[in-house]
């Protein structure tokens, strides 16, 4: 049995939910029928109920994962800090807000909980003592632009050394590791106008991984780029590819990953996401948690194209099964992390 | 993110007496991957064929009654649920005369995590039903 497992954030499939194509249960459903038995909720999309779910709406979630054999694995928390227009949130009251979310997630069984990057180490710290009593592990979203050692990281890493703690690290998003600027943006910017001799010109100086500012200064200044070149140009600064080989590094402070992805081709190969790099070194250093896969690409394609987000997840999850147990049979595995 | 799909078209009507409408309504999603709550969505602007129409004519219900974008600053207890239709209600003297009209709508939202403010725009040709 593999360490590694396979989950879904319901995330995945936003455009269906929105627009009430699918349900939730439709959503589970589909997650256990692949497989991807581990089920990341956003309670803020997913719970209309929000922040007031009765006990009886936590057993109805709890029955319906029964029903396909499905599991909770992480709750994505926010945090309103400019819920007031003329003042943000005090301290305690952002405290609050978290420590809420944490019995919230207790009380449906969730173990993980996605807290957005932005959230502040020493706010973080002062949930931990929470986060210990109710057994919930605060992983701050390690997001592009950031990157697994961006110093905004590393002070949730010092502070979670200083606690001598395990309920608080990281939980990374890979979009972090874009090795290839994904395809579907660069089309959807032709279709609002980028020439395409200039969108080459930005996927190459991604592919060579020149710094974004001299992309953009290039596109904007010295070819006159228009609204949509210079756009396009500018989500290069959004689009980091750090290294693989530090996941070993960081290991022990994770325990979800929101397998973030654009596209994924026919063949069940994503055109963008290094996981052909990422799975491997997770293998390798004995990682234990659960991938669970986070569609984004409705946004990219929906002007053109009907998203068939399903289709998106199974064809990762195909990705993820091969390169798991490729992985496996290269390096066996190991006991601990 | 789901721009296009805001404003449900086949939604407006015209609103008070038949012969005098007070105005029109229309239903509208908001655009975010996640429910809000009021006081963070800063600006429903409605333009109708071309102009904005101002401020305190639009009003919002999501279900508990509507509530003027000036009160909404305030509404800390109630929420705009993820792809969950709410009623925007414009006092527009006359309503929506007869034929198509452009109707666009842009939300400003208040998103703590972000910079800076998140704009969502979606314009429909419609007709009052």
């Amino acid at each position: 049995m593999s360490k590694i497992h396979r989950g879904v954030s319901l995330y995945s499939f936003q455009e269906e939910l929105f627009l009430g194509r699918m349900t939730v249960e439709d959503c589970i459903a589909f997650g256990a029928s692949i497989g991807a038995k581990g089920i990341e909720i956003l309670p803020e999309q997913n719970m209309p109920e929000f922040p007031h779910l009765s006990d009886a709406d936590v057993a109805r979630w709890q029955d319906m994962l029964a029903r396909h054999g499905a599991h909770f694995t992480c709750y994505d928390m926010f945090l309103d800090t400019k819920l007031r227009k003329d003042s943000l949130m005090s301290d305690d009251e952002q405290v609050e807000s978290i420590v809420r979310d944490i019995k919230l997630a207790s009380r449906l069984g969730i173990r993980n909980m996605r807290v957005l990057v932005f959230v502040r180490p020493d706010i973080l710290a002062r949930c931990v003592p929470f986060a210990e009593q109710y057994d919930v592990h605060l992983g701050v979203e390690v997001h592009a632009p950031w990157h697994l050692e961006h110093a905004w990281i590393l002070r949730t890493i010092d502070e979670a050394d200083r606690l001598n703690t395990r309920h608080l690290g990281i939980l990374p998003d890979m979009g972090i590791f874009m090795k290839h600027y994904p395809p579907a943006f660069r089309a959807r910017f032709e279709r609002q106008g980028a020439r395409p001799e200039v969108t080459q010109f930005i996927v190459d100086s991604h592919e060579d991984k020149i710094m974004a500012e001299y992309t953009i200064y290039e596109v904007a200044v010295k070819m006159g780029g228009n609204k949509a070149e210079v756009a396009m140009a500018e989500s290069l600064r959004h689009a980091p590819y750090a290294n693989p080989k530090r996941i070993g590094d960081y290991a022990p402070y994770f325990r979800h990953i929101q397998a973030k992805f654009y596209e994924m081709d026919e063949d069940c190969t994503d055109p963008s996401i290094a996981y052909d790099e990422v799975i491997p070194e997770l293998v390798k250093c004995g990682w234990e948690g659960t991938l669970s896969s986070e569609y984004e690409g409705n946004r990219w394609i929906q002007d053109v194209h009907e998203v068939d987000s399903r289709e998106q997840v199974r064809r990762q999850h195909v990705m993820f099964e091969r390169l798991i147990s490729q992985a496996e049979a290269k390096f066996g595995a190991k006991e601990t992390v | 993110m789901f721009d296009k799909y805001l404003i449900d078209g086949a939604s407006v009507r015209n609103v008070g007496p038949a012969d005098a409408p007070t105005g029109f309504a229309f239903e509208a999603k908001l655009g975010y991957y996640r429910g809000l709550v009021l006081s963070m969505i800063e600006e429903l602007a409605v333009t109708l064929d071309g102009t904005e129409l101002p401020r305190e004519a639009v009003l919002f219900d999501e279900g508990l009654g509507p509530i003027s974008l000036d009160a909404m600053e305030t509404a800390y207890d109630r929420r705009w649920a993820f792809g969950t239709p709410a009623t925007i209600i414009v006092n527009h003297p006359g309503g929506l005369p007869a034929g198509e009209h452009k109707l666009a709508l842009r939300q400003k939202l208040r998103v703590s995590y972000l910079p800076f403010p998140a704009f969502n725009t979606d314009e429909k040709t419609v007709k009052a039903a």
